[in-house]
């Protein structure tokens, strides 16, 4: 066949993103089994990581992708967490439904509250993110109903009489406590795979086309016509809604809720920062990275109280400082290898190929 | 007349927040950096200064004299050794880098000092009272809010009557022209947030002789500080000490209807001005 008459086709697929898909897959269904092999505590320290995972994954949308730095994350954690809790305690719901109905609260709070972080700019951002997390902190802390400023508990029994716990104990002979372990676990793992399709999907379309042109250049991307504005509040509120459903499963779990521990900067952005930063912003790689160095470092530094968040915070500003692009971004500079490629390369026609080296995202 | 008292507690309770939002007013004006860790170093400076007094037994106004240079040459070196690699056009790396020294800060403290809340003894000067009027005013509180005029106007004429004034408001506008102009621009920031962690000393004094403190306090002076600038208008130091003053009257206001309100009620006002004029009340700067 003439090689003029191959048709241009604009992919982004590459052979290790081919290779690692799979390798991805084979690994879920790993994961989808672990439960039947591995101890409840081990199980109950992978469901934290993959709900860090998923918080990191769409702090990493906002921040590297959207250019949105929020310190106050935080805000749609403890809200989805409490929104839960209302439709448990006061409403009598099952906790899953509850889960849903938090993700979409989280949601309608991220409406009023971009309409206040939006009017300021750039760094201001952030401090206003962390200024709407406080209010709604201080403001549920009012809420006599769910505990005040002290929290409350889910009624004994919940979790253990969540839909699909009874058929899971039945099916694989646990106790129920077990049962409702595995259950969120499944959950959690839905949830970060899930978010994770969400995004890679998100920078393939053109919405993510346009997301990478606003960030590299607002007024050039303006110009050609799109609306910057419109991607970005599309982008805070699917975090929002992320990160409320991950709040709210998060709690279901946790069992207990108390506004500062929901509500806290530290284990719900400090962490989830330290992860993408360490790991490698603006990649869906890094968030990935950084939860498994987050995981060692913990595991390591554990006994050692705040020496960790110490050391955690240094390694932090070392990473930003020298290797912006995180660990991850130091491997694709040396390798070129990428598992979830989003850059866009033109195959096919007349010119022969060469590899195309461009900046490392978009 | 509790109303007044009320709101004359307030205002000079705002001095505070003004004390605590000009170091960061003066860092953003010339350099543009937002320095997240700017709570955690005032926290900083009011554990120099408890060190200082404790250990070399000083008067706590003395011993913020003697924190001040040292302050400055942690801002001094801050700057020139870390912040400076992090200023261009991209807004990341200054706020993840600031927001990840703020973590530091606050765990090195935790680690060093404990999570003990902590007080500064000023003597008799904490409960000294004098008669306004028809009201009863704290003599510390007033020495806050007149610290906080005075160093308002100590800036401006920096900024206006001075070198290095001129240095400043040069590099600001253009750091690569003023560099042309025999100005370092590294230079010229790493003063900048010497003399910002001057006035955060100043700030830290009042901060730990009026009420307790510990290492994890930090954050939330951050957001009244950003309060105030915001309210204020980006670029004016005077619109800062009405954003302080706004914030402290609410609070007062708040905490006198039910004391749980007290903090909900500063952010509500910083939102409502957020909501009526989203430049703040008196703009300056175009940014």
């Amino acid at each position: 066949m003439d090689a003029a008459n191959i048709p241009w086709k604009v992919e982004t697929r590459t052979k290790a993103s081919r290779a690692f898909a799979v390798a991805a897959a084979i690994v879920v269904v790993l994961a989808i089994l672990a439960p039947l092999s591995i101890s409840r505590g081990l199980l109950q320290d992978l469901f934290f990581i993959l709900t860090m995972l998923t918080l990191a994954q769409s702090w990493n949308l906002l921040a590297g992708y959207a250019g949105l730095v929020s310190v106050g994350q935080q805000a749609f954690v403890g809200f989805g967490a409490y929104a839960m809790f209302a439709c448990v305690i006061l409403l009598g719901l099952d906790p899953l439904p509850s889960i849903l109905l938090a993700g979409v609260a989280a949601v309608l709070l991220a409406v009023p509250t971009g309409f206040f972080v939006f009017r300021l700019q750039g760094a201001y951002f952030a401090i206003g993110t962390w200024v709407i997390a406080e209010v709604v902190r201080l403001s549920l802390a009012q809420w006599k109903a769910l505990g005040g400023g002290t929290g409350t508990s889910l009624p004994s029994g919940t979790t253990r009489d969540m839909v699909g716990v009874g058929l899971v104990g039945d099916l694989f002979g646990m106790r129920p406590a077990q049962a409702a372990d595995v259950v969120c676990y499944w959950l959690a793992l839905a949830l970060a795979v899930a978010t994770i399709g969400f995004v890679y999907r998100l920078l393939r379309s053109r919405q993510g086309l346009a997301l990478a042109a606003v960030r590299d250049n607002q007024e050039a991307a303006r110009s050609v016509g799109v609306d910057a504005r419109r991607v970005k509040t599309y982008v805070y509120l699917a975090a929002a809604f992320i990160t409320g459903l991950t709040g709210a499963l998060i709690y279901v779990q946790k069992a207990r809720i108390s506004p500062d521990a929901a509500f806290s900067v530290i284990d719900w952005t400090a962490y989830v920062i330290f992860i993408v930063v360490i790991g490698g912003i603006g990649t869906i790689e890094g968030p990935i990275v950084g939860v498994i160095v987050f995981l060692l470092l913990q595991n390591v530094l554990a006994d050692y109280g705040s020496w960790y968040l110490l050391v955690l915070g240094l390694i932090g500003i070392a990473v930003m400082l020298f290797a912006p692009r995180g660990l991850w971004g130091l491997f694709t500079e040396r390798t070129g290898i990428q598992f979830f490629p989003i850059r866009r390369t033109l195959r096919g026609g007349p010119i022969p190929q060469t590899d195309i080296k461009g900046a490392p995202h978009g | 007349m509790n109303l007044v008292d009320t709101i004359v507690q307030g205002i000079l309770l705002g001095g505070l927040y003004a004390l605590f939002a000009a170091g960061l007013s003066l860092v953003f004006g010339i350099m543009r950096l937002v320095n997240l860790a700017h709570g955690d170093l005032i926290v900083l400076a009011a554990f120099l200064i408890l060190v200082l007094v404790t250990a070399l037994g000083l008067n706590p106004f003395l011993a913020a004299l003697v924190a001040m240079p040292i302050m400055f040459a942690i801002g001094w070196l801050l700057q020139s050794q870390l912040f400076n690699r992090t200023l261009g056009p991209d807004i990341l790396p200054p706020l993840l880098v600031t927001f990840g020294l703020s973590i530091v800060i606050q765990n090195a403290l935790l680690e060093g000092f404990s999570a003990d809340s902590r007080r500064i003894s000023a003597g008799a000067l904490e409960t000294a009272s004098l008669a306004l009027g028809p009201v009863n005013v704290g003599v510390m509180p007033l020495l806050t809010f007149l610290s906080a005029v005075l160093v308002i106007v100590g800036l401006n004429q920096l900024f206006y009557r001075t070198a290095l004034g001129r240095a400043f408001r040069a590099t600001s506008d253009d750091a690569v022209t003023a560099g042309l102009m025999g100005i370092k621009p590294d230079r010229i920031f790493a003063t900048a947030t010497g003399i910002a962690m001057v006035v955060v000393t100043i700030a830290a004094l009042y901060l730990g002789t009026r009420a307790n403190f510990d290492p994890t306090i930090g954050p939330a002076r951050l957001i009244y500080a950003f309060e105030a600038v915001i309210i204020g208008g980006l670029g004016s130091l005077w619109g800062t000490l009405a954003g302080g003053v706004i914030i402290g009257v609410a609070q007062t206001l708040g905490a006198a209807i039910n004391p749980e309100w007290q903090i909900l009620a500063g952010h509500v006002a910083f939102l409502a001005v957020l909501l009526v004029c989203p430049r703040g009340l008196f703009p300056r700067a175009v940014d």
